[in-house]
């Protein structure tokens, strides 16, 4: 899994509520056995809209995607993770995210930034003009174009796994013995 | 000290938990199907693990399946299938393939086989696991890269999720259902509701649902964020896992029982919110928006953006276009292309039965194409026994194999761009029956009304007094 620091680009402002994982990644391009290539199908349906952001050059090399509340609610394919990795996001920045989808992301080394709505509206004010911003997870910290700096909070184990390149299957694998024994007393 | 239902099943699956770490949390019970579990034998075999624990892993294939005598959609789903045949041959996984009489969508053959139980951790690469939550298990979906982790070590890493408490009181009235009840839920906290919480079903109206009810409130928990929804096991659970293949037979049945009966919550433990819905003032319900949260009374006008503000008027607004609806007019007398009835939802031969029960001696409106999908074969033999099919038929509704079909519209059963659907399904998202389609999600009942009068219609006007 691909670790995460810290990210600075630009970012892609599409801040419309409960976005599913529908829309993310529509059903019909989950019969693929592998997870290359579904960044072309991110935002599949949307995208028919040429005046969508994903549409507008500045998106090909936006690393930081920023929605409203309750995304990647629906479904647990981790196709939709795999769908922005593969676009290119590395960040997705909300006002709260669905269960699963935090999941997923941060297994993959997408990391779900959470905002409370002020600090969230500021960063979209800044964000609108195209200008970087920088998502430092060592310090949890949202850094502005103005220099605003937004504090975030990501689970600690989760964040010791990005930034130290814990594997979590082997972690879980570490404890053989106590699961063996807890097997044993069943 | 005083536990909740969650708190009995999470604390009895704690393999180990380090400081400032989720918990190791043992599974019982692994369901898998051919969506979201190709990428996690890949990294298995990666890594040059074998399954854990193939005697508490099973598979079935749903999703891209079938549901006529037609073939598969394409190669790469024949692709996904095969794969999971492969996997499931090289890691001695049993596998309830398309043709098996026990095959259909997961979350209907694990309860009727008996493989879901009371007190147990399922899970399952599927949002829609909370489904088996209905026998008091604590059940869950999850994404490919914990499959691959359950798959290596029968394990999972967790937080403990908040408790949410729904009590659902009041008797129900003419023409409303287990999905009502969970319909008006979803409306009145929303899609993001109950993000970050486990709720238990409780109250008298929960008490009165049969299995099959139960499975239909607790597999919708997703649609408002719930990591799983429960319902304590009582003489209903016992009732209906009694007879169940792989369920305990004899003095092991009562030996179970008595364990399962203890798992109910305990009186005065406390649950971190609660809400409740009073069933006696319900009517059947019916979505309008483009998620499940977007739900009213049938009766009801279409909400109007202009009484909200900010994003949420941007919400209903963006809906409203996407659903080509008007606000502030009654759904009611709103034309439908299609109906589909399925779903691991509502896709049990109780709510086949419902479904006929309005079907009978009408007939499916002129314009309106009608499928009904079994959610398993079982279900498919036993409504044919009772001579459902034959009802559906006569009406002019397709009737066809088990699998998930126009739910997700993966098999190639889809609604078309720009029609409009009554489905029995869980989910109202764009496209998510087909590219354009739009859906409004309804009871069995209300689906079979708008069937034979070709729009959306209050059952309660069809039915006998
Ligand atoms: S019936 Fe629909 S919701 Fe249920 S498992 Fe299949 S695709 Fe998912």
């Amino acid at each position: 899994m691909a670790g995460f620091k810290q990210v600075t680009s630009p970012a892609v402002l599409l801040t419309v509520n409960d976005i599913d994982t529908d829309q993310i990644i529509p059903a019909r391009f989950l019969t693929t056995t592998t997870k290359v290539g579904l960044g072309q199908k991110l935002f599949n349906d949307w995208r028919v809209d040429p005046g969508f952001v994903l549409n507008q050059p500045a998106a090909r090399n936006a690393k930081i995607l920023v929605a409203g509340h309750n995304f990647g609610c629906g479904s647990s394919r981790e196709h939709a993770p795999w769908a922005l990795l593969d676009f290119g996001f590395r960040a997705v920045v909300a006002t709260s995210f669905a269960d699963i989808f935090t999941n997923n992301a941060l297994k993959n080394g997408l990391l779900p930034v959470t905002l409370p709505p002020e600090p969230h509206a500021r960063l979209v004010e800044q964000a609108r003009s195209g200008e970087p911003i920088t998502i430092d997870l060592e310090r949890l910290m949202v850094i502005l174009p103005r220099r605003d700096e937004l504090l975030f909070v990501v689970d600690a184990f989760a964040r010791r796994c990005l930034l130290d390149g814990v594997d979590e299957l082997g972690y879980i694998l570490s404890f053989h013995d106590r699961i063996a024994a807890y097997e044993a007393r069943q | 000290m005083t536990q909740t239902l969650f708190d009995k099943v999470w604390q009895r699956h704690v393999v180990h938990q380090e400081p400032d770490c989720p918990a190791i949390l043992f599974i019982d019970l692994h369901l898998i199907h051919e969506v979201t579990s190709p990428q996690a034998f890949t990294g298995l075999s990666t890594r040059g693990l074998k399954v854990r624990r193939p005697d508490r892993t099973v598979a079935t294939m749903d999703h891209s399946t079938p549901t006529s005598k037609l073939a598969v959609v394409d190669a790469q789903a024949q692709k996904q299938l095969d794969t999971l045949v492969t996997n499931c041959k090289a890691h001695g996984v049993r596998l309830y393939e398309l043709g098996n009489e026990r095959q259909g969508i997961v979350h209907v053959i694990g309860p009727e086989l008996g493989l879901t139980q009371p007190g147990m951790t399922i899970v399952c690469g599927d949002s829609h696991t909370a489904t088996h939550g209905a026998f008091g298990s604590l059940a869950f979906g999850i994404g490919t890269s914990e499959v691959e982790h359950v798959l290596a070590t029968q394990c999972l890493l967790q937080k403990k999720a908040k408790s949410l408490e729904v009590r659902f009181e009041g008797r129900a009235g003419k023409g409303v259902t287990a999905k009502d009840l969970i319909l008006a839920l979803c409306a009145k906290i929303g899609v993001g509701g109950a993000t970050g919480h486990v709720i238990e079903y409780r109250g008298d109206a929960v008490r009165a649902l049969s299995m099959e009810g139960r499975m239909t409130v607790c597999n919708m928990s997703i649609e408002a964020g719930a990591r799983a929804g429960m319902v304590a096991p009582d003489d209903t659970t016992f009732a209906y896992l009694a007879d169940k293949e792989f369920a305990p037979k004899g003095r092991a049945f009562d030996e179970a029982v008595t364990s399962w009966r203890a798992l109910a919550t305990d009186d005065g433990a406390l649950f971190d919110r609660s809400v409740s819905v009073d069933v006696s003032a319900l009517e059947p319900m019916i979505t309008f928006g483009t998620n499940p949260g977007m739900g009213m009374p049938i009766t009801a006008p279409v909400p109007d953006p202009e009484a909200l503000v900010g994003s949420e008027r941007a919400a209903l607004e963006k809906a409203l276009a996407y659903m080509a609806l008007k606000p502030g007019k009654p759904l009611l007398g709103q034309k439908v292309d299609v109906v589909f009835i399925g779903s691991c939802t509502n896709s049990r031969l109780s709510d086949l039965r419902q479904a006929a029960s309005v079907m009978a001696d009408r007939k499916v409106a002129q314009g309106v194409r009608t499928l009904v999908v079994p959610g398993s074969a079982a279900v498919k033999k036993a409504a044919e026994a009772e001579g459902l099919d034959r009802i559906f038929r006569d009406a002019g509704a397709e009737w066809r194999d088990a699998g998930c079909s126009m739910c997700i519209g993966m098999n190639g059963d889809q609604v078309g761009p720009g029609q409009y659907a009554v489905s029995t399904s869980n989910r109202n998202f764009e496209g998510r029956q087909g590219p354009g389609s739009r859906t409004f999600l309804a009871s069995p009942l209300t689906a079979a009304a708008a069937a034979v009068t070709g729009v959306v219609t209050d059952v309660r006007t069809l039915m006998g007094s």
